[in-house]
């Protein structure tokens, strides 16, 4: 249960940049989540809850976006997308394995008055 | 109705305080260990007994991370090295935030290594880091052999597996060759040692990785200062 200190951050940087743009309100949030993070998405929707008292959240919408895990082999360059955690090129077999998408966790933008 | 554009990390102050631990560890050439693994696999055991190998050749300190009581620090206290515990008081993982304070009470100018052991969980300890130079997870072959492919990230980030237990195989259903197998898809650079930390086997090849890494972090230390 680490979602609520995820989302404890993800508070504190809208409260930063909301009280930078003057923006009293916010309606939308969009939040990027790799699947290879170990935040689940309905734990995080769950935790922002909590943040719902505060006037600026108060008719927020939290929208997350999933990012699959995707590899680039090292060996031969060939992108891919990883199943079941196999690190293996599907092309040339090689272990090798970059991993280059699945780790992402930001906020993207949100919307507000 | 105004939108922002962020592309703002989550993380980011973990991350900054990550950096900065960092830095203060380069300055002083300490090799820093975060230690992981869910709980009752045999962390604290381990650890005590890496530091009775390591007592007399090399300087080692800890910072133990709890949710709560001090029982982990008095059991690594006993065994001669200078202790810290952390009481994260509900917090499933420790954050480098949280490490900053705690280095103030060691010397850090006479530190080798620093082990931190995290919270027992093998979920949440992986996404932050501490600013460590490695990662190392313990994981019992009492748990079972489908616990790499169950939580995949922690054991995508670590450097090292400690399949502890050894002494208890025979009496489980672990397949061994199997998660070793599996281990290895999911990071094929890790560095696995079979050891069993109540029966003290199995120390040796990790001793000797451990020593290595510390030499290696004091010479490029040397090097920048």
């Amino acid at each position: 249960m680490h979602e609520l200190s995820l989302m404890e951050n993800v508070v504190g940087i809208l409260r930063t940049s909301a009280a930078e743009n003057k923006i009293k309100k916010i309606s939308r949030i969009q939040l990027v989540v790799g699947k290879l993070t170990m935040a689940v998405p309905e734990a995080l929707q769950f935790a922002f809850e909590v943040f719902k008292e505060e006037d600026l959240f108060k008719d927020a919408a939290l929208e997350i976006k999933e990012e699959p895990v995707q590899g680039e082999c090292k060996e031969c360059r060939h992108t891919f997308a990883i199943k079941d955690f196999e690190f293996l090129c599907p092309s040339c077999s090689s272990p090798q394995v970059k991993l280059v998408g699945g780790r992402e966790l930001y906020i993207e933008f949100y919307e507000g008055d | 109705m105004v939108k922002v554009r962020l592309a703002a990390p989550v993380l980011q102050q973990n991350e900054e305080a990550a950096r900065e631990n960092r830095i203060s560890f380069q300055k002083h050439g300490i090799f820093v260990l975060n230690l992981m693994s869910s709980p009752g696999s045999g962390k604290t055991s381990t650890l005590e007994r890496t530091i009775e190998h390591l007592a007399g050749s090399l300087n080692l300190a800890v910072i133990e991370g709890d949710i709560y009581t001090t029982r982990d620090a008095e059991r690594i206290e006993k065994r001669g090295a200078p202790v810290v515990q952390i009481n994260t008081a509900g917090s499933c993982h420790l954050d480098a935030r949280m490490i900053k304070p705690a280095l103030e009470d060691f010397d850090l100018g006479k530190l080798d290594l620093l082990i931190i052991e995290n919270v027992g969980n093998l979920v949440c300890p992986a996404e932050f880091d501490l600013g460590e130079d490695a990662r190392a997870v313990v994981l019992s072959v009492t748990e079972g052999s489908d616990k790499p492919m169950k939580y995949p990230l922690i054991f995508r980030q670590a450097q090292v597996v400690l399949i502890n237990k050894m002494d208890l195989l025979p009496y489980t259903d672990c397949d061994l060759p199997l998660l070793e197998k599996e281990l290895k898809s999911i990071n094929p650079e890790l560095e696995l040692f079979q050891i069993s930390a109540r029966e003290n086997t199995g120390f040796s090849p990790w001793l000797e990785w451990l020593k290595k890494q510390v030499k290696i972090k004091k010479q490029t230390a040397d090097q920048t200062s």
